[in-house]
């Protein structure tokens, strides 16, 4: 398999990996390490790649463990400090700032939730895959995948309401 | 009616029912713009789901090619190396120095190193010829049995 043939089969969904391993390990830098570690894994098996029957599923799966295997290692638990995820918010508008501001409180509910969730909402909400997709890059049944979305979409909800209505973070 | 829809929808949503077209109806409504005020609050949780879509990953993949090294075949390779190795040597390095087709130039040829062979031993012999004079010494020496003879008279006496 020549390096064209993998990109095109990789270049759909590296960013949806991208944006998991960002889900669960907060920093972008980590987030962007995790990925190449995917996709480099996934080059060195690429003999083997066409024996995938879902290689963006099998992809999803192998991130969520590798971030899981992060997340337990020595290291993060020294760089959760550093990387606090504090972002330079650029002010504009009024109005830009308040928009800002409330997606940002959504971020941050999301990152309050258990892990579970966070991937469940990260690959339903903002990926769009159905529920046997995730069920199977989770290794979970169907309705266990269901209850859990339900609990996170709840959680979010009930902490936007209430910011919204009474500012309460 | 439609906002009776979308409040149908999100109580849909929130237990974990609604299909993937259902959600994708209420993203659009509430990134739209014109939400009704009582589910403002949901504004900034689709609009935060759409605008992650779109973050990428940017960072370059380093994919090397890497030739992995069979032993195997290597040492298959130095094996016939070597074996090429002993078979033409052996016949670079063979010990003939070649034959005469003339007789007469053979025959020359055969006196002449003859005659150097004999040269040389003549050399030699000659060298050995100075072992004559160790003999005469030796000889000399021979008198001496003679004094030892007339001494043995003396003393018997």
């Amino acid at each position: 398999m020549t390096q064209k043939e993998f990109l095109n089969i990789v270049t759909p969904f590296k960013d949806k990996v991208f944006r998991l391993a960002k889900r669960l390990l907060v920093s972008t830098e980590e987030a962007e390490d995790a990925t190449q570690e995917v996709l480099i894994k996934l080059w060195n098996n690429k003999t083997k790649i066409q024996e995938y029957k879902n290689v963006e599923a099998f992809s999803m799966t192998m991130t969520k463990n590798y971030c899981f295997d992060k997340l337990k290692s020595k290291q993060a638990q020294n760089l959760k400090i550093v990387h606090s995820n504090y972002e330079d918010k650029q002010t504009g508008l009024q109005k830009q700032v308040e928009l800002n501001d409330s997606v940002s409180w959504v971020e941050r509910i999301i990152e309050d939730l258990p892990e579970q969730q966070r991937m469940i909402i990260q690959l339903r909400d903002i990926e769009e895959y159905d529920f046997d997709e995730i069920a199977k890059m989770l290794d979970m049944n169907n309705t266990a995948v269901r209850v859990s979305l339900s609990r996170a979409r709840k959680t979010i909800r009930e902490q936007l309401t209430n910011t919204h209505n009474y500012g309460i973070k | 009616m439609v906002l009776n829809n979308i409040e149908k929808l999100l109580e849909k949503y929130e237990n974990g029912e609604t299909s993937l077209k259902e959600e994708q109806v209420l993203k659009n409504y509430f990134s739209s713009g014109n939400v009704a005020p009582h589910l403002e609050m949901y504004t900034p949780m689709f609009t935060y789901f759409l605008k992650n879509q779109q973050e990428q990953f940017t960072k370059d993949v380093p994919l090397k090619t890497k030739m992995k090294l069979n032993f195997r075949w290597i040492s298959v390779a130095a094996v016939v190396l070597i074996m090429l190795g002993f078979y033409f040597g052996a016949s670079l390095r063979s010990d003939e120095l070649g034959t005469y087709d003339d007789p007469e130039l053979a025959f020359n040829d055969f006196s002449k190193s003859m005659e150097m062979i004999s040269k040389k031993l003549n050399k030699g012999t000659s060298a050995v010829g100075y072992l004559n004079e160790v003999n005469k010494g030796t000889s000399t020496l021979g008198y001496l049995n003679e004094i030892e003879n007339t001494t043995s008279i003396i003393f018997k006496k």
